[in-house]
């Protein structure tokens, strides 16, 4: 079995026994990502030279016991929306084309602790505005199953890296669905952790009340382990939370013998393609045989999360990307005349369509005369869409549904008609506003051979129960990662 | 409500503008302009429900502001920092006169 194949953990193991180095792990990855990243676009900085010195510097530690964990030495990448001192961190904008970061995101430090090769920094859409990895100033990703099709987004480098086997593990960033959708597109695993529980010091930030950072893995078994490296209280981010568990690996149990499951039925209606439907069905149907006591019921309030979640997300994208601005960091336009035509013609040519479309619409929703008319609303209506979730979880331990409503759709289909783009985050988009965990496994693929995706959601704080579920799916169907079959995504050695 | 179409005028979307600090082209504004009343044609969906009496709910747990003591811990990073200003003048950010 060649390096590639091997989960994050499976490799962990290898490199502890001594039967793999981390450099031929790092030099494997980076090999296969040379040859494909032509086609695929997974990262905007691929760091050769960087990762093969941290390798050197992480075998020396392992060798000397001082690293121990499952996750040691293992050759990772990292959304270019988190930051990394002293490594280019784009947002995949233009206007942070030149910006280094002078400190490292306290998620990355948790990994950097564990012993993680860092190989880069993946595609997104700018600023994480977008659910298909085209708004990107530095080009679309491909989905590795299938190159005319997109890998979802936003953290769509994060998940093609995965699939298509560029580095063993990533690590996304989750505002609406930005882990899951992806997820689900290219067939890995994704977690977007209850909001608090991953520290967003270091994140650039896109909607502060949704945002989390959350681990893209080949397996569950993988995710839980990223998960329980990446967690941690910080007194860097006010909204971080001290939890009582940490120890996630601790649920890979294949036992969900009694757990009540929910599959909603305003999730299973119109919209959704018949064969994602059957591949969702049949995934519960693994569980129920399995002990799991499944039910359908109406969740309520479905098509309300977007209109809310657009008005929220977008006034806090207003404010908390004011900062752009030419001063300190980043682009400056080359003509000016006064401060405020430098602000001003700075924006407008470092931002994208989406991003000013984004924040034009949150200015208009924060401002005086509409801000209690729309503002306002949209907090009342997520209080809402919060206590039907919490109406659900009285009576199940966990909501299963699909993560998206359709596979992966054609590249350059979708930002033509950003609302039909939207409609595409109805599954996932209510967990950011409710805080939740939300989980997307791979259930199968459609005639085209395009992944389909499973979303767990769980209760605040139940994360281990995702996992759980997960992991008794993953073994009751023997499911192992599946490498894309495209026939011309050259480049594996032996 | 919900079926009314926003209509938006020229002088909101210049003032949106201002607050937006974005100076966008004739046609960029004519896009920008159908683009929202769309998306607020959308979002009037929301007036469907009754939320009064609801709270704005801005976040799902209750948060408090944190205080730590005014220490410094992470050195000085000055030249990394000035390192990523696109005009600095020795230790300075330079940017357009403000004041005439």
């Amino acid at each position: 079995m060649e390096l590639l194949d091997l989960t994050a953990v499976e490799l962990g193991k290898k490199i502890k026994s001594g039967e793999a180095s981390v450099a031929e792990a790092v030099k494997a990855a980076l090999a296969r990502a040379e040859a494909v990243e032509p086609e695929i676009n997974s990262y905007v900085t691929l760091d050769g030279a960087g990762a093969l010195a941290q390798a050197e510097e992480i075998q020396k530690k392992i060798d000397s016991g001082e690293l121990t964990g499952p996750l040691a030495g293992v050759p990772a990448a990292v959304k270019d929306n988190i930051c990394v001192k002293g490594q280019l961190t784009t947002c995949s904008s233009k206007i942070l084309s030149n910006y280094i970061p002078t400190f490292t995101a306290e998620a990355v430090k948790n990994l950097q602790k564990a012993g993680a090769v860092l190989l880069g920094k993946t595609n997104m859409d700018e600023f994480a505005m977008g659910s298909t990895t085209e708004t990107s100033y530095y080009g679309p990703t491909k989905n590795p199953h299938n190159l005319t099709h997109v890998p979802g987004g936003s953290s769509g480098g994060s998940c093609a890296g995965v699939a298509a086997q560029e580095c063993f593990y990533a690590l996304g960033s989750d505002t609406g669905g930005s882990i899951r959708q992806p997820g689900s597109f290219c067939g890995v695993v994704g977690l977007k952790p209850t909001y608090g529980t991953v520290s967003r010091y270091g994140l650039i930030a896109y909607g502060s009340s949704l945002d989390q950072i959350g681990p893209v893995a080949k397996d569950v078994a993988d995710c839980a382990a990223i998960l329980e490296a990446i967690a941690s209280y910080d007194e860097k981010d006010s909204t971080s939370v001290q939890r009582k568990d940490y120890d996630f690996t601790s649920a890979l149990t294949a036992d969900v013998k009694g757990m009540k499951i929910g599959i909603p039925r305003d999730y299973m209606r119109e919209g959704l393609d018949p064969e994602v439907a059957g591949a969702i069905w049949d995934a519960a149907k693994v569980l129920e045989q399995n002990g799991a006591v499944i039910e359908e019921f109406d969740l309520s309030l479905v098509k309300y999360a977007i209109p809310a979640y657009y008005v929220i997300a977008s006034a806090e994208a207003s404010s908390n990307l004011e900062r752009f601005d030419g001063v300190k960091y980043g682009y400056r336009t080359a003509d000016y005349e006064g401060l405020h035509t430098m602000y001003k013609k700075t924006r407008s040519e470092g931002f994208g369509a989406e991003v000013k479309r984004r924040i034009m619409l949150g200015s208009f929703v924060l401002s005086s005369g509409y801000y209690d008319a729309y503002y306002l609303k949209a907090l009342r209506v997520k209080a809402l869409i919060r206590q039907a979730f919490d109406r659900a979880f009285q009576s199940y331990d966990l909501i299963l549904g699909p993560a998206a409503p359709t596979t992966a759709p054609e590249l350059g289909k979708s930002l033509s008609d950003p609302m039909k783009m939207y409609l595409g985050d109805i599954y996932t988009i209510s967990v950011n506003l409710a805080g939740l965990p939300g989980m997307a496994v791979p259930v199968g693929k459609d005639r085209k051979g395009l992944p389909i995706g499973m979303q767990l959601i769980g209760n605040s704080f139940q994360e281990k129960t995702l996992l759980r579920a997960a992991y008794t799916y993953e073994c009751a169907t023997e499911k192992q990662y599946e490498a894309p079959a495209d026939a011309r995504l050259s480049g594996r050695e032996a | 409500m919900g079926n009314m179409a926003n209509k938006i005028s020229d002088e909101t979307m210049e003032y949106v503008g201002i607050l937006a600090k974005l100076e966008l082209s004739a046609q960029e504004k004519e896009a920008a302009k159908s683009d929202m009343e769309k998306m607020l044609d959308y979002i009037d969906t929301l007036n469907e429900l009754d939320t009064s009496g609801v709270e704005p709910m801005s976040h799902v747990f209750p948060v408090h502001n944190v205080f730590r003591e005014d220490v410094v811990t992470n050195g000085d990073n000055q030249e990394q920092t000035l390192a990523n200003a696109p005009l600095r003048k020795e230790a300075r950010f330079e940017v357009p006169k403000t004041i005439g």
